[in-house]
């Protein structure tokens, strides 16, 4: 088998506060392989955000990573200076973060923020980001005619298409989504997430997505890991871990959503 | 009330008399028909589902219910009482004190320099349910404890101490302080955790029924409809699309609308096809589109299951 | 709220300009103490260095500009203090109004907030103050405050507003709090930072204003405050002659309450936006942070 893209080895994040240091993120080791979707879920608060932002050394204060190793190909993410992440951020992991539509300036047009990131990462010329802007919009659905308008003039849903569709231009090998579609309705959130899978299929990299949805995870991912209070309780495949969950707490957070009645009855 | 196929909710036990009644309401913004043929009746000890993707004027519907709104057409009944248009002081004040609200953000539903006690003190105060400080002070423990939360520790608390949960609770709390005959939940769980949804849910559930209150509960996720809801009114566009018994509606969905809210509700036995996705955004957009027009056509499929047909 | 005292009193900047505004006033109130005597009484020859004796020095006048900086600084203070009060409260109830009432009483008074501040406030003053002849600090303060307003109103406005709309202002309109409640008691606990900044730069703003009134003769030259000592000053060329204390003694005054009043200003943007708090942790793990960055650029 394929080595893991990304290792992640005995992580710890603290959080310093006033009152002492308080350890958010506890010795939590995954991997994640090739072209895999793994999911990580748990209730606000249990660290999988944490850990997200911690892969790219995105953390905020008070966010301290104390400890640990994030191997992508066996290079440690962590060790690396500032100037050699730059360049695996975005070009070889992207974000796409819980309020992503927000994260789109608000002042500038689509076809310019998309020129941003690629000639900052690619050195592209205007003519080339363009192109790979249209080839782009027409992967998430949208009409390339509407690169020239500003976000406001998109629905929520299709300005995550769109973030989703930047990520994408630089051909990244993992994607870390962090809640993406928490904030859309279900119809959307399936037509989003409907189109990752395919582009998934079709480019090949894997998807680091984080939610509180199990019910979503298990539609969505191959592979699962459960968080409770800084701790990865398990993780496993998402048969396994959806119909015989092994730990006591996961069995909790399935019990716990409210279901379709006749579940399995939905046309 | 009728007995012909009625455009009101009104299912077998349609004798006892609506606390709120929406007759044919609409609602324009200028050129924007945000409401169109709005009828619905909230009865006591009973709970109404609105259900529909952001946009489709469930939002808007609730305003007017809570009187921060008025219809642009139709008419609305208070106790069998037409109160389309705002009257005098003293009605107004006694429909305040009927109707409360539960909103969708527990975080910026409090005030964040006011405790816990603050919040649900003054409702009891204004609405003469607290004479004393002593009074104020037990009845405020009563509500904490009927929300299932610890007076002890939780009076004192600030809203940032408090979990999202928590929050809610509070807020339906203070609600419950001006002793309501009509609740409306505007998603009240959309921004919780899934795994605490639940919870709420069952408490709103056990208030309705011990309180006997009329239950208006908005929501864009159907599955959550299920457990609070004995009634649910699927709305796209501003319009009532499929309605009824809740539990008919959705095992025998039969509007175009409803099937794809149903199918697109989150279910870990079906998981992702690749290869998909142009089929199912297709279907989307098809849906949406034949939806979307105005149409004045209801047909009743079953005792208590009424769609609207399709427009031109 | 003892953790808002704990919160002021960790913000070191904070407490560092507390510390120099208290000692400005206790300096200004005790100057029957620290200068006792007159004033304005001859004490030596004219424009004499600083000496032991009189560590200011001396007027043209021969008057000993300690004891003139100490006992100007009364009404320098007080009056400068007393229109920032009033500068802030006008603007804050008209702002407040304006944004909760809405419609036809924020149109009027949104037209009274951008006519007077359009007005030119020094040259206005230099205006009302000539026809008036010499102005007395009651009537500086009222001119003052009466034209400075409209920048705090617009704040304080515009921050009602989005109040307004949020859900537990509508919660508690829906549990029927009547509308007074809701301005004051709902609404107006959360403009505190706001009210602070506005106050604190109001009081910079008044002295400042004050200061330039008398510096350009408009005040009572009789009454002893700083800006009547800078006018002298200029008056009797004390630049041209060389007696920098002159000058310096006053215009050090007002630049340490400015400096203070700053400092303080810090503190309002930080309790009103928590993520600017410079608490011990922060600096903590923005060292880490530097320590850490500093380690893996060595590596390379």
């Amino acid at each position: 088998m394929n080595a893991p893209l990304l290792r992640i080895q005995n992580l710890d994040v603290d959080y310093l506060t006033d009152g002492g240091a308080f350890r958010a993120v506890k010795n939590v080791s995954f991997d994640i392989g090739r072209g895999e979707l793994f999911g990580l879920a748990g209730e606000s608060g249990c660290g999988k955000s944490t850990i997200a932002y911690a892969i790219t050394r995105l953390s905020k204060p008070p966010a301290w990573v104390a400890g640990g190793q994030v191997l992508l190909d066996d290079q440690d993410l962590l060790k690396l200076s500032e100037t050699a992440l730059q360049k695996v951020r975005w070009r070889r992991i992207g974000m796409v973060f819980q309020s992503a539509m927000n994260s789109l300036n608000p002042l500038m047009r689509v076809a310019a923020q998309f020129h941003d990131v690629l000639a900052r990462h690619t050195g592209a010329t205007r003519a080339q980001s363009r192109a790979r802007a249209e080839e782009m919009f027409k992967l998430v659905g949208i009409s390339p005619t509407r690169l020239d308008d500003y976000p406001y003039q998109f629905s929520g849903g299709m300005r995550q298409r769109i973030v989703i569709a930047i990520c994408l231009a630089l051909q990244p090998e993992l994607i870390i989504m962090d809640e993406p579609t928490t904030a859309l309705d279900v119809v959307v959130q399936r037509e989003i997430l409907e189109q990752v899978i395919d582009l998934q299929r079709s480019h090949g990299f894997s998807v680091l997505f984080i939610t509180h949805d199990l019910h979503l995870m298990a539609q969505l991912c191959h592979r699962v890991g459960v968080m409770l209070k800084g701790e990865l309780v398990e993780v496993g495949d998402v048969r396994q871990v959806s119909r015989a969950p092994a730990h006591e707490y996961t069995r909790k957070l399935w019990g716990s959503i409210p279901q379709l009645p006749g579940h399995g009855a939905a046309a | 009330m009728n007995a012909q196929p009625s455009l009101s909710v009104d299912g077998a036990e349609a004798l006892t008399e609506p606390v709120v009644r929406l007759e044919r309401i609409e609602r324009s913004f200028g050129v924007v028909q945000a409401l169109r043929g709005i009828s619905l009746a909230l009865k006591p000890g009973r709970a109404l589902a609105l259900v529909g993707e952001s946009g489709c004027g469930k939002t808007t519907c609730a305003r007017i219910i809570a009187r921060m709104d008025e219809p642009t057409a139709g008419k609305m009944y208070f106790r069998g009482r037409d109160i389309t248009h705002p009257g005098g002081k003293a009605g107004e004040a006694a429909y305040r004190r009927a109707v409360q609200m539960v909103f969708q953000d527990p975080f910026a539903s409090l005030n964040p320099v006011f405790s816990v006690q603050h919040h649900l003190a003054r409702p009891l105060k204004l609405h003469g349910h607290a004479r004393s400080k002593a009074e104020e002070v037990s009845g405020v423990a009563h509500l904490l404890a009927s929300v299932g939360l610890d007076p002890a520790i939780t009076a004192a608390k600030f809203p940032h101490e408090l979990s999202g949960g928590q929050r809610q609770r509070v807020n339906i709390a203070r609600a419950l302080a001006v002793r309501p005959d009509v609740l409306v939940a505007d998603e009240p769980t959309s921004m919780l955790d899934v795994s605490i949804r639940l919870g709420i849910l069952e408490l709103l559930s056990n208030i309705k029924r011990e309180r006997q209150l009329a239950l208006l509960y908005i929501t864009h996720d159907i599955a959550t409809a299920a457990h609070v809801a004995e009634e649910v009114i699927v709305m796209f566009a501003g319009q009532m699309v499929e309605w009824g018994d809740t539990e008919t509606v959705i095992r025998h969905a039969r509007h175009p609308y409803t099937k794809l809210l149903l199918s697109a509700v989150p279910d870990p036995d079906r998981p992702f096809v690749p290869g998909d996705s142009a089929r199912f955004l297709g279907h989307a957009e098809e849906v949406r589109r034949i939806s979307r027009p105005a149409s004045d056509t209801i047909e009743q499929v079953g005792s208590n299951h009424f769609i609207r047909a399709l427009g031109a | 709220m003892s953790s808002g005292l704990k919160l002021f009193l960790r913000q070191k900047k904070a407490v560092a300009g507390f510390i120099i505004i208290v000692a400005l006033c206790l300096m200004a109130l005790l100057a029957p103490v620290l200068a006792p005597g007159d004033p304005a009484q001859r004490v030596g020859r004219s424009h004499q260095p600083p000496t032991a004796e009189h560590v200011f020095g001396t007027t043209k006048m021969g008057r000993d500009v300690y004891a003139q900086f100490v006992w100007g600084a009364r009404p320098s203070l007080a009056v400068g203090f007393a229109t920032g009060l009033a500068i802030t409260a006008i603007g804050t109830a008209i702002g407040l109004i304006a944004g909760y009432f809405g419609g036809r009483t924020d149109a009027v008074l949104d037209l009274t907030t951008n006519a007077v501040l359009v007005i030119p406030n020094i040259p206005l003053l230099i205006l009302l103050a000539s026809f008036a002849g010499t102005v007395g600090p009651m009537a500086i303060m009222a001119i003052i405050a009466l034209t400075s307003w409209p920048w705090g109103a617009r704040m304080t406005r515009a921050q009602t507003l989005s109040l307004k709309n949020r859900e537990f202002i509508v919660a508690a309109r829906m549990v029927g709090e009547p509308w007074w409640r809701i301005i004051f008691v709902e609404i107006l606990p959360n403009l505190v930072p706001l009210i602070g900044i506005n106050l604190v730069g109001s009081i910079i703003y008044a002295i400042v204003a004050q200061t330039t009134l008398e510096y350009l003769g408009f005040g009572d030259p009789l009454n002893v405050t700083w800006g009547t000592m800078l006018y002298n000053a200029q008056n009797s060329s004390a630049i041209i002659v060389g007696a920098w204390w002159d000058i310096g003694a006053p215009a050090l005054g007002i630049a340490i309450v400015g400096l203070g009043l700053a400092l303080l200003n810090f503190t309002f943007d930080e309790i009103a936006n928590p993520q600017l708090r410079s608490g011990p942790a922060l600096s903590r793990w923005l060292r880490l942070n530097r320590l850490r960055a500093r380690e893996l650029r060595a590596v390379r």
